[in-house]
């Protein structure tokens, strides 16, 4: 397996708190990677690290790398504007910029240089088909993104990351704020872009994980238990850590 | 941390063992019956059947409720579709015990045969032997008496095949015995089917214990 992104030894801590104890983990392009655990048990920092967002946290010290294309992310030659192009985040809370949903999607396009109004259009709505939201919003989308509902919203947040062209996509808890009907729109809208996309979410919700992930991480403790195909994790995990989480028999 | 889960999943086992126990009394009744031409035993075993169907039914609306309410996984998830699955197989097999009651009350009064029917009785002890043995392993999560159970099987159709050559051999001596002789292979393919539902039910231990299905039967020819 050639990895897209991966790290080896990383290690978080935050002050004296080590979070993450060591993780080393490949990642190959394409498909929909779960990362799963207990609350605390550092999935999300572990995320984040891989599209340097921890650097923002004050007193957070990582050691180890994280290879993306065979660069470390975190040499000091890297331009953070242009990986994070490449690697784009949603995050759990959809948090539309208080613009027009068609100049949302345009942002990120808009930083990186210029382009013609032709070529933003197109960009712009090829980017919310792939988001699967583009018949809800194309009549109007120069309302405010702020009038849609969450689950849209969401989509168009994932629209705003692909507007860039990223090769990874990081979720963090993407559809705990929303409804079921929501969630299973977002669910069926990541479905379509496994195959162009290398995607990592972290998920509590387990039947999620199940139904949409290739793999499926599971971690606890800043450490990672177990990581394999998600059959094999929901059907017959090889730790009896992973079984007793999935099983919920924690606690 | 015990779950409400757990507390259903043991309603659930104790229900499959207690029809275990019941399939295997049935079993043991209708061969008796049979052996002993005791018609009386032989119309309680079909009047009873419904009991066995009833339990399948329970049995099989409480799994589906549990996969359904509590969406297990693993182990859980095992241990429903084991009784779901092996709950048909101890049905079909009392289905069996209850054509062997019908035989019981067909081939009373007709010429019968004393050498037959006593290698009718060792089948049937066999066949009792081995649905005990099944719902025991299923009572001890015991892989390895599931597989034994084979070797079981092995000898009934051992003694099934000598059976049968005895049957032709007097129904050709005697074209009394015909009627009966007809009976009397019935009543030994209903006790052979008996016991490959209890390898069907060894089978699902196997995969309750490993998560692999396996066919036993096949696996030991491969040895």
């Amino acid at each position: 397996m050639t990895a897209l992104i991966s790290t080896q030894g990383l290690h978080v801590y935050y002050g004296n708190n080590e979070a993450l104890k060591g993780i080393t983990l490949d990642f190959p392009a394409k498909g929909i990677t779960a990362l799963i655990g207990p609350s605390g048990s550092s999935k999300s920092t572990y995320l984040r690290t891989l599209n340097r967002m921890n650097d923002l946290i004050p007193n957070v010290t990582i050691t180890g790398k994280v290879t993306f294309k065979g660069q470390d992310i975190y040499a000091p030659q890297t331009d953070m504007v242009n990986l994070r192009k490449q690697i784009g985040m949603v995050f759990q809370q959809p948090n539309p910029f208080p613009f027009s949903i068609y100049d949302n999607v345009a942002f990120g396009v808009k930083i990186a240089g210029k382009t013609s109004k032709e070529e933003m259009d197109q960009i712009v709505e090829t980017s919310l088909q792939e988001a699967a939201v583009w018949d809800e919003v194309k009549d109007h989308l120069h309302e405010s993104a702020l009038s849609l509902s969450g689950g849209q919203q969401q989509r168009v947040c994932i629209a705003r990351v692909l507007a860039v062209s990223p090769e990874i996509i990081l979720l963090d808890e993407p559809t705990s704020a929303l409804d079921p009907i929501s969630s299973s729109q977002i669910e069926a809208t990541l479905l379509k872009l496994r195959t162009n996309y290398t995607i990592i979410t972290v998920t509590h919700n387990l039947q999620q994980a199940s139904r949409i992930a290739d793999r499926t991480v599971f971690f606890m403790n800043g450490e990672v238990v177990e990581a394999d195909d998600t059959k094999r994790i929901f059907m017959n995990p090889a730790k009896k850590a992973t079984e007793d989480y999935i099983s919920g028999r924690f606690g | 941390m015990r779950r409400l889960f757990d507390d259903e999943l043991d309603e659930l086992d104790n229900g499959f063992t207690e029809m275990g126990v019941l399939v295997s009394h049935t079993v043991q009744k209708a061969v008796a019956a049979f052996i002993n031409h005791d018609r009386e035993a032989a119309q309680q075993i079909i009047a009873e059947d419904h009991q066995i169907n009833d339990r399948e039914i329970d049995l099989e609306s409480k799994s589906f409720e549990m996969i359904a309410l509590y969406q297990p996984v693993t182990t859980d998830l095992r241990e429903v579709v084991t009784i779901l699955k092996a709950v048909s197989d101890l049905e079909r097999a009392g289905d069996h015990a209850r054509n062997i009651a019908h035989a019981t009350i067909e081939v009373k009064g007709q010429h019968r045969s004393p050498e037959v029917e006593s290698q009718l009785a060792t089948m049937g002890e066999q066949t009792t032997e081995i649905v005990k043995q099944a719902i025991q392993a299923y009572v001890n999560k015991d892989e390895q008496a599931a597989r034994d159970l084979v070797a079981i099987n092995n000898q009934l159709a051992a003694i099934n095949e000598r059976l049968l050559r005895e049957v032709y051999n007097q129904a050709q001596a005697d074209s009394n015995v015909i009627l009966a002789a007809m009976k009397y292979s019935a009543v030994a393919a209903d006790l052979l089917r008996i016991a490959d539902y209890m390898i069907n039910v060894g089978e699902w231990i196997v995969y309750l214990k490993t998560g692999q299905i396996v066919e036993l039967k096949l696996m030991q020819n491969n040895d």
